[in-house]
């Protein structure tokens, strides 16, 4: 009610803006924490982790967690059925996962932005053509064309990394694509082309950062997405190999004794939903901060 | 008592940067027979203050009013079923953009009925029978073929009327219209406020017409009322308005009219922009705006009396003059003596 | 109506060419000798190798081999199992039954519970009851679904027994299958208890393979909402005094559909990705499980036309959620 609260000095700037709504949004904050944990422990895995993620301790085979009746306090997850440490392995997975998810992300939103730029700047046949191509990519389950590439290319991490860039890049192509033509027919494009800027200048610096918002938006969700995917690979024994610690081939190691040892396969399924979930959490607070539809109330 | 009664009206939403007062202060009253009109520019909160009226604000909106009467009924301590037996039966609105005003899923005829049903509980072939008789009385021509049709089949105009056959299914007692010409052809413009002219005098109802058109407002309404951002500013009956504006900017307004312009002379316009949020100026707020602004008026300002038709000026103008002004009305009058 | 199926249909042609060129060239891609995949056989003499050849046409240019595939292709030629023999289209029907009807109850299940959820966290927004459905939805999306299937499998059977780990029915029971579907069958048999079976067996391949799903159902069901709520037509179905019931149940929800439903198509997808995982956990005998299996037993021929099969089977019902799309929206009926 008081007339003073009405008032307020000026608009705010746009990077201020834009921390300003990613920060309002709480979930996204702890998002960004978490992720930013995970890299930590990632990068610092040697310094950080109490045992080498390959020592096998023939004492200590399912050892359960230092919580549980008979845990021991230098294994705090336990260890796995041939005494390995778990937290050990877990904090080294981050490296891969991590890896994995911005390789994915790099390979296809380079190429796919590449391509989705072409067919959205010259639109005619060669449009026709490049989207009948990832028509055809995506009339197959994602996940099984990226098992059948596997397979083609033969199982482990690097295969698994290129079979899931390339099961996601239509998404990509799809998306600049949309962006470009919309932005293509728009007024500061025709302006910038009657001045005189050439075809190279008009795509890449006068369309292509009028798209990137929700391509951001796009790449965080595939950067999840391929963490996910390659450890559902690393699960069904397609993905890296063991004794990698690799969170999905972890798991996968781990199914036979889902009866006996919980723990085995708890922690490292736990891992890959906190590290999806803190991306996808960021990129939520990503798209609400760019989508200028969703900004007002 | 009039039919319609508001006093005080304010409303705030809670933005990012603190309230935003949409409406402030406003008062206003509209009788049974009656076309009251608010003019204003856009971001005037004259739309705001009659959604706020019909309950159809966002539930983040504050909104306050010393009394807010329609029909004998407290709209304040009404409860909001209480509320939606009274909207769209006696109170019914009609708003700017008709082509998306209309659901695009549901027939015309659907449509209609949903409203006849609800308040006079028709059955199937009485809602068919009114809904023709509607479609009719707004003009429509074979009204039989247009009940099975989807908003995306008709054109604008036609849009329209038949949002205003929806307004008018249960004969209401106050009808609102919200710009209701603005998106439409200029042609098309004065055939629907003809028939909503008509309308209201066939039907005895009050008449609220929003609009930001002084063209709209001399050819329909009876009395008529100015707002700028968020306030009410004059209040007056229209010829007197027109012949004699008391505050500076309803004569600004009039003055950028092309009709009044003359030939030869550039059209006058009002400089600056309505002050938004984050630039709201103290005292009154057409100051930065007005030629007659001074120190006092950018701190503070005063609404006249009904002599000066309520103008919220500190120098209400008489036949163009600013009464009372330090400066220019001593001029104004040496140049005349 | 008819026309703009047909022109749905036209559309699918080249990208079912395109489909059945990648199918063609697996085979050919892969490592190793195509003689030696195709026949499964390790160790072979030069002659036999030339006979197989011969048989198989692989010594024929590409182009006549493509076109030799294409034509079998369309008399229902998917190929032969190098393993077990059998034709892989007879394989596919046999086990797609299985596959769909687990399809089936996840989305019914994730459209049941994703569609209120999202309009209730939209009607609701910014409350304690939003944020807890949209934090849950999240978690749900983010969930890689085999380690919840295991999780599941190690809390409902294994801790509190109630529900099996593997299969589609308990062995005590055993009739014809007459539809391919489980429950129906087993109603159809008449034997007590074994619908009761079949349920329990299905609950949990249902819950995982629904996860996904119903929290994209979710989050779009709200944002769709949420956009609708802000239209026009929104108000003035206010402003005629009806109960918010019936504006967001009925004049919001309406339009909200319409995205939804090409969610819900594109969903279809993922469920036969996520169907691969589901079914490998459970042993659900279906395509998902027999793709895996085929892809490491490395029956190629079986990976091949299973492939194809895939394809065409999401392409059918692309097909069909763009004709429900038109349904539901009047603006693209004819």
């Amino acid at each position: 009610m008081a007339a003073t609260e009405t008032k307020t000095a000026a608009p705010p700037s746009g990077l201020a803006e834009f921390w300003f709504y990613f920060s309002r949004n709480r979930g996204a904050v702890l998002g960004l924490g978490i992720f930013l944990v995970i890299l930590c422990l990632a990068i610092a895995a040697p310094l950080v982790a109490p045992h080498s993620p390959s020592e096998q301790n023939r004492a200590a085979l399912l050892l359960p967690p230092v919580f549980a009746k008979g845990g021991q306090l230098t294994y705090l997850m336990g260890t796995d059925p041939v005494g390995r440490d778990i937290l050990s392995r877990l904090i080294y997975g981050a490296r891969f996962s991590l890896f994995i998810g911005l390789v994915v992300v790099s390979l296809s939103v380079i190429s796919g932005v590449l391509v989705g730029l072409v067919a959205g700047y010259f639109r005619g046949r060669v449009d026709t053509v490049i989207m009948r191509l990832m028509d055809i990519v995506l009339a197959f389950p994602s996940l099984l064309l990226a098992l059948v590439l596997v397979a083609v290319l033969g199982p482990g991490l690097v295969n698994a990394m290129i079979a899931i860039s390339l099961v996601n890049l239509p998404h990509f192509v799809r998306l600049t694509r949309a962006s470009v033509m919309t932005e293509r027919t728009k007024d500061y494009v025709i302006g910038s082309q009657v001045a005189g800027a050439g075809t190279l200048r008009l795509m890449f610096m006068t369309i292509l950062p009028n798209c990137l918002a929700p391509l951001i938006v796009q790449a965080t969700l595939a950067f999840s997405a391929a963490i996910l995917d390659a450890a559902a690979l690393g699960f069904l024994g397609m993905g890296a190999q063991p004794p990698t610690p690799e969170w999905g081939t972890m798991l996968a190691e781990a199914r036979e004794f889902i009866q006996r040892a919980w723990w085995v396969v708890t922690f490292p399924g736990l891992a890959i939903l906190i590290t999806v979930l803190a991306i996808n959490l960021m990129g939520d607070g990503l798209r609400d901060a760019l989508d200028p539809k969703l900004k007002r109330s | 008592m009039p039919l319609l009664e508001i006093q005080n009206l304010t409303v705030e939403f809670p933005t990012i940067s603190g309230l935003f007062r949409a409406v402030d202060g406003v008062s206003l009253t509209c009788d049974t027979g009656e076309i009251l009109s608010i003019v204003g520019e856009s971001g005037s909160g004259k739309s705001v203050s009659m959604l706020a009226l019909m309950g159809l604000l966002p539930g983040n909106a504050r909104i306050t009013a010393d009394r807010m009467q329609f029909d004998g009924k407290d709209l304040l301590t009404l409860s909001a079923r209480q509320r939606r037996s009274v909207i769209g039966k006696d109170m019914a609105m009609i708003f700017q953009e008709p082509m998306s005003s209309l659901n695009p899923c549901f027939t015309v005829g659907y449509q209609l009925g949903e409203t006849l049903r609800l308040h006079m509980g028709l059955g199937r072939a009485a809602r068919r029978a009114r809904s023709i008789e509607l479609l009719q009385l707004v003009g429509i021509p074979a009204p039989e073929d247009r009940l099975g049709n989807y908003p995306h089949q008709m054109s604008g105009g036609m849009s329209q009327r038949v949002m205003i056959a929806m307004a008018l299914a249960c004969n209401p007692k106050l009808l609102i219209a919200d710009e209701p010409t603005t998106a439409l052809d200029v042609t098309i413009q004065a055939q629907i406020l003809e028939l909503l002219v008509r309308l209201q005098r066939e039907n005895g109802m009050a008449l609220v017409l929003i609009t930001h058109d002084m063209g709209v407002v001399a050819e329909t309404a009876e009395r008529v009322q100015v707002q700028y951002a968020g306030q009410k500013v004059e209040e007056q009956p229209v010829t007197g308005l027109f012949t004699d504006p008391h505050h500076p900017y309803t004569a600004a307004l009039l003055a950028s009219l092309p009709e009044r312009a003359v030939v030869g002379q550039r059209l006058p316009s009002i400089p600056g922009v309505v002050p938004g949020q984050h630039d709201r100026p103290d005292g009154c707020l057409f100051s930065p705006r007005c030629a007659f602004a001074t120190d006092l008026c950018r701190r503070e300002v005063h609404a006249q009396g009904p002599d000066f038709g309520q103008a919220l000026c500190n120098y209400p103008l008489r036949l163009g003059i600013p009464t009372g002004h330090p400066t220019m009305s001593v001029a104004l009058a040496g140049e005349d003596a | 109506m008819l026309r703009f199926i047909f022109g749905r249909l036209l559309v699918l042609i080249p990208t079912f060419i395109g489909v059945s060129i990648i199918a063609f060239a697996f085979i050919r891609l892969l490592p190793g000798d195509p003689v030696m995949l195709m026949s499964g056989e390790r160790v072979m003499a030069p002659e036999r190798h030339a006979q197989i050849m011969a048989e198989l046409g692989l010594d024929r240019p590409m182009y006549i081999q493509y076109f030799d595939y294409l034509v079998g292709l369309l008399q229902g030629d998917f190929g032969k199992s190098i393993i077990s023999k059998r034709s892989v289209l007879t394989d596919f029907l046999t086990l797609f039954p299985a596959t769909v009807e687990l399809s089936f109850c996840a989305i019914v299940l994730a459209v049941a519970l994703g569609i209120p959820a999202g309009m209730l966290a939209a009607v609701k927004r910014g409350t304690w009851l939003d944020q807890t459905i949209m934090g849950t939805a999240l978690v749900g999306y983010s969930m890689p679904i085999f380690w919840w299937g295991l999780l599941l499998i190690i809390f409902f059977s294994g801790y509190l027994g109630w529900t099996p780990v593997s299969g589609r029915i308990s062995l005590m029971y055993f009739f014809k299958p007459v539809t391919g579907f489980m429950l129906i069958d087993s109603l159809i048999s008449g034997q007590a208890g074994a619908f009761k079976s079949a349920v329990t067996y299905l609950i949990l391949p249902t819950i995982v393979l629904a996860t996904i799903p119903l929290a994209v159902i979710a989050r779009q069901t709200r944002s769709a909402m949420l956009e609708v709520l802000g239209e026009d037509y929104v108000r003035t179905a206010r402003s005629k005094g009806l109960s918010p019931f019936r504006v967001v149940g009925l004049h919001a929800l309406r339009n909200a559909m319409i995205p939804v439903i090409t969610t819900i198509g594109l969903q279809i997808g993922v469920l036969l990705a996520g169907a691969i995982l589901t079914e490998s956990i459970f042993s659900w005998p279906g395509i998902g499980k027999w793709m895996v299996d085929s892809v490491f037993k490395r029956d190629y021929a079986v990976v091949q036309g299973g492939l194809l099969l895939i394809a065409a089977v999401i392409m059918i019902v692309n097909l069909v959620v763009d004709v429900l799309y038109g349904l539901v929206n009047p603006r693209i009926r004819r």
